[in-house]
């Protein structure tokens, strides 16, 4: 079992930095939140630079028609604000006739959209009276002035928060989106516990009622939730921070947490535990000999820097130099937080020119970095993680344990796998 | 507003990047919210380039905004300047912070920094990269190129080349190596490989060879009335075009035109009987303006194909497309919307498709062959090997990579022949790739994440039946050209008002439509 280090991060200063941030922003959410939101659509009211980034960052096109779309601003809007609402009426019409499938529709703002205060809170009102009872229309902000990378889902999830059906019931409520085979491991989990009324936001689809109210007690699979945490919290429900469920120890203490919450009996937890936590474990062995004694530094992407960095110090044998996060909520990466012994740099946001100084001058023996750098750092010899990955695949809870470790081993087998000669 | 699903072209200052990202020793100050580096991947990953864009981002955020934006703008700026130390600053705005009016320009022109700064105006909510590009190398021309000494030696610049471009890297080579052969060698190639002082000695070449008129035009046509320098029209991709720009440069510099062609394969490649089988093909033909056009004539008099239809997603280029669209007793297809251009496609139900990354994936859901020939680009658009568009060996390379997608013409009469074999069956597919017919397999460079609809065999005409011995007989016919029998068949059935398709229909529909 994990023990907090009493000289733990927790208390360690936050080296804070403003410059070039190279990050994404909160609109790349879009990409797997309209995977696990199966009728919902997405239309981004932004620029040609929002829909050249949603297809980029995808990595892949994703063909036949996604569901997502830009309703790309045009000199035209740029000049009257009505004009805008009634542009949008029309766009948002067409896409519903085209699309009687959808049955959610977000507005998501933008920095142009921001910018001109182009309201879509009024927009997303106006159109839901329209279209109810068939589509709901909410509203959040993807946009860079506002959200980093996974801010998105968490804005979207928090938009969802007020219009959610009230429940006095005792429920647990799990936040954030996981792959639906991650997501019914969990669920078997839980409910060879004897924990059944489980709820997770976001659901699949609008069908599945998601209810909260002052019984529901709520725990995070994702570190970046912080919106929704507060918006929950606002509702009355409460929250269980935990580790988060990265690796063998890290699923073992968020799942203890919520046992523990629920009355569930130390033998019942080991029976359910004791068998996945042994596979995880062996793989994780497999996966560490690679990682064991080496040294890693994060550069700030998706907020789950804290959390990996944990699962890789304490059940990887690595060493942090560097966890750099965009933001840092303590609130919920606390409990990671204080599972890390003191040394490493902690830092939130960024000056990407002075970052890269430091992590050149540390040589580690391996980065964890956004696309736009890996490449780069490759080129001058250090050994890569591109970060986005580890939003898009599957890699929490016991079964992904091994995964998760492979993910960052690959990088350095690959590099001992290519002759230098080849290399040079 | 106007929907949009996916781009054929990112935003102006994507252009402004590939002008700056080819060049070495010029920086570029971007006024834009964090989130806008995503740009960077486009380089690193996509073209694997192994250093990071010069191209610095305000990144400002939303507290940012009111209070001191300007001030973030100057201190990046200085910053970019001391730590970069370039020959040159452009400075310039991406779409929101060209609506919040810093004036970037203006700011770094009094910052008193010792090297040129050049402000780009690229309006984000008009224009699109090609132009941003476009308008970025011209500036840089105009603001640095003079008059200057002519090189001794006859020698040429070659213009429009940029970091992002399609085969961009390998067009430079072959068309150094065939102006090598008249006798011209090569002043400055720009945008890509050159440097802010490269950009000053541009009048010392005789003539410009324009490569790519998307992002090279502006500045030629500035350099020819300002420096002097003519400038070539012929884009040379084919073997015509190839010979009409030697020819072109023959009647500008007085050298001979006659250069070594041994190493071209294309003609003979195509008169070869294993190639009859390409006679005819009907074509569709989408991509920039000057791919779409250099496609269309390779398409016609090199391969033999039909050209059944042709279009560009650049309206800067809509005129000369529809010009030879109408040459080709076509009418051009000019838009941006990847929508129209797949139910065109639909409409159309050509063998092949000659287009962009966008439309293999269109061919790959209907079914239909694609070869790409044009941006926007994709990882797989870099090969590592040589494998340029120009020259005669961009010939070569034409002829195999639009041969490679359909049915090799051996292989295309064995199966007719041994149609009932088992191996030969429906899934089989091309044998050269993998076993699998294209709309069955989806490839693993780009996965679907969606549901592909498959190739759509219904009637067209819910009154409209098949027979049932219409139907067996129709599923004798080798599946690559069974759609389009089947559609033939149904057009014939209800222009003669025809209700029950029978073999026979079948038959008169496939004499009908024998060619």
């Amino acid at each position: 079992m994990l023990k907090s280090n009493p000289t733990s991060c927790s208390n360690a200063p936050i080296l804070k930095e403003r410059g070039q941030r190279e990050v994404f922003c909160g609109l790349t959410s879009i990409i797997w939140l309209h995977r696990k939101m199966q009728d919902a659509f997405f239309l981004v009211v932004g620029s040609r630079t929002c829909a050249h980034l949603l297809q980029s960052a995808a990595g892949v096109m994703i063909f036949a028609e996604p569901r997502f779309g830009t309703a790309i601003l045009e000199e035209t809007d740029l000049a009257g604000l009505a004009d805008a609402q009634q542009e949008l009426d029309r766009e948002v019409e067409r896409l519903l006739s085209r699309r009687p499938d959808i049955r959610q529709l977000f507005l998501v703002g933008s920095c142009p959209s921001e910018v001109i205060k182009l309201d879509l809170a009024k927009a997303a009102q106006r159109l839901s009276q329209l279209y109810a009872p068939s589509v709901r229309v909410l509203n959040f902000t993807g946009s860079g002035i506002e959200t980093t990378f996974t801010q998105g889902e968490d804005e979207c999830l928090a938009s969802m928060v007020p219009v959610l059906n009230e429940s006095g019931q005792k429920q647990l409520l799990v936040i954030g989106a996981l792959p639906d085979v991650v997501e019914d491991q969990m669920r078997n989990l839980l409910s060879a516990m004897g924990i059944n009324d489980v709820a997770v936001l976001p659901a699949t689809s609008a069908k599945h009622a998601v209810t909260v109210g002052k019984n529901t007690i709520f725990v995070a699979t994702q570190p970046f939730l912080g919106e929704t945490h507060s918006a929950l919290e606002r509702r009355g429900a409460r929250h269980l921070p935990a580790p988060f469920p990265f690796g063998a120890e890290g699923t073992t203490a968020w799942l203890n947490v919520i046992a523990t919450e629920f009355g569930i009996s130390n033998e019942r937890f080991e029976q359910v535990v004791s068998a996945p936590r042994a596979r995880a474990r062996k793989a994780i062995s497999q996966a560490s000999e690679v990682l064991s004694g080496k040294s890693v530094f994060f550069f700030p992407d998706s907020q789950l820097e804290i959390p990996l960095a944990r699962f890789l110090v304490a059940e990887c044998g690595m060493t942090a130099i560097e966890i750099g996060a965009p933001f840092i909520h303590k609130g919920l990466v606390g409990p990671d937080l204080d599972l890390i012994p003191e040394g490493p740099v902690i830092s939130e946001g960024q000056d990407v020119d002075l970052q890269l100084d430091r992590v050149l001058k540390a040589r580690p023996d391996l980065t964890v970095c956004g696309l736009g750098l890996a490449n780069p750092l490759e080129a001058k010899g250090l050994t890569t993680k591109w970060a986005i990955e580890l939003v898009f695949t599957p890699v929490h809870f016991y079964e992904q344990a091994g995964d998760l470790a492979g993910l960052f081993s690959r990088p350095l087998r690959r590099r001992a796998a290519l002759s230098r000669e080849a290399a040079a | 507003m106007k929907l949009t699903v996916w781009t054929y072209e990112g935003p102006p200052h994507v252009g402004a990047m590939r002008v700056a990202t080819g060049m070495t020793n010029l920086h570029y100050v971007l006024h834009a919210p964090q989130g806008d580096t995503y740009a960077d991947l486009l380089f690193t990953m996509i073209e694997r380039r192994n250093h990071r864009p010069p191209v610095t981002y305000t990144t400002f955020q939303a507290r940012d905004l009111g209070s001191d934006t300007a001030n973030l703008f100057k201190t990046a700026c200085q910053d970019a300047y001391e730590r970069f130390k370039p020959e040159a600053i452009l400075v310039g705005a991406s779409c929101t912070a060209e609506l919040i009016q810093d004036d970037p320009g203006g700011m770094a022109e009094n910052m008193g920094l010792e090297v040129p700064v050049i402000a780009l105006e690229l309006p984000s909510y008009q224009r699109k990269e090609n132009y941003g590009a476009d308008e970025t190398f011209f500036q840089l021309v105009r603001a640095l190129a003079r008059p200057v000494e002519k090189t001794a030696q006859i020698t040429c610049n070659l213009i429009g080349p940029t970091a992002l471009g399609f085969r961009h890297r390998d067009d430079i080579d072959e068309l150094s190596g065939l102006l090598s052969d008249m006798g011209v060698s090569v002043n400055v190639v720009a945008p890509m490989g050159s440097t802010p002082s490269d950009i000053k000695r541009l009048g010392a070449a005789h003539f410009n060879v324009l490569m790519y008129p998307e992002t090279g035009e502006t500045a030629a046509r500035w350099m020819e009335r300002d420096l002097g320098l003519p400038y070539t029209k012929v884009v040379p991709i084919g073997v015509g075009a190839t010979r009409d720009f030697l020819n072109e440069v023959s009647q500008i510099t007085g050298l001979s035109p006659v250069v070594d062609d041994t190493r071209l394969r294309l003609p003979w490649y195509s008169a070869s009987v294993d190639s009859t089988y390409l006679t005819g093909k009907r074509v569709f033909i989408f991509g920039d303006g000057t791919h779409a056009m250099t496609a269309a004539r390779i398409a016609r008099d090199e391969m033999g194909f039909e050209v059944v239809g042709i279009g560009c997603y650049n309206r800067e280029m809509a005129r000369p497309v529809r010009a030879l669209a109408k040459s080709f007793g076509l009418e051009a297809l000019i838009t941006d919307d990847y929508l129209e251009v797949e139910r065109c496609i639909e409409n159309l139900s050509p063998e092949m498709i000659l287009g962009t990354q966008m439309e293999r994936h269109i061919g790959k859901r209907l079914g239909i062959p694609c070869a790409v020939i044009s941006a926007p680009v994709h990882v797989q658009d870099f090969p590592s090997r040589y494998s340029p568009q120009m020259g005669f060996e961009g010939a070569n390379v034409i002829f195999d990579t639009w041969v490679h997608p359909l049915v090799m013409g051996l292989e295309e009469h064995l199966l007719h022949m041994f149609r009932d074999d088992f191996e030969f069956n429906d899934e089989a597919g091309p044998s050269h790739h993998g076993g699998h017919a294209a709309q069955r397999a989806p490839s693993v460079d780009s996965v679907d994440l969606e549901p592909t609809k498959g190739l759509e065999l219904q009637s067209q005409s819910l009154e409209m039946t098949w027979l049932s011995d219409a139907e067996k007989e129709l599923k004798k016919i080798p599946f690559f050209v069974r759609g389009k029998a089947r559609r033939n068949t149904e057009t014939y059935a209800l222009t003669q008002g025809v209700k029950k398709i029978s073999v026979d229909t079948l038959y008169e529909a496939k004499a009908h439509y024998a060619r």
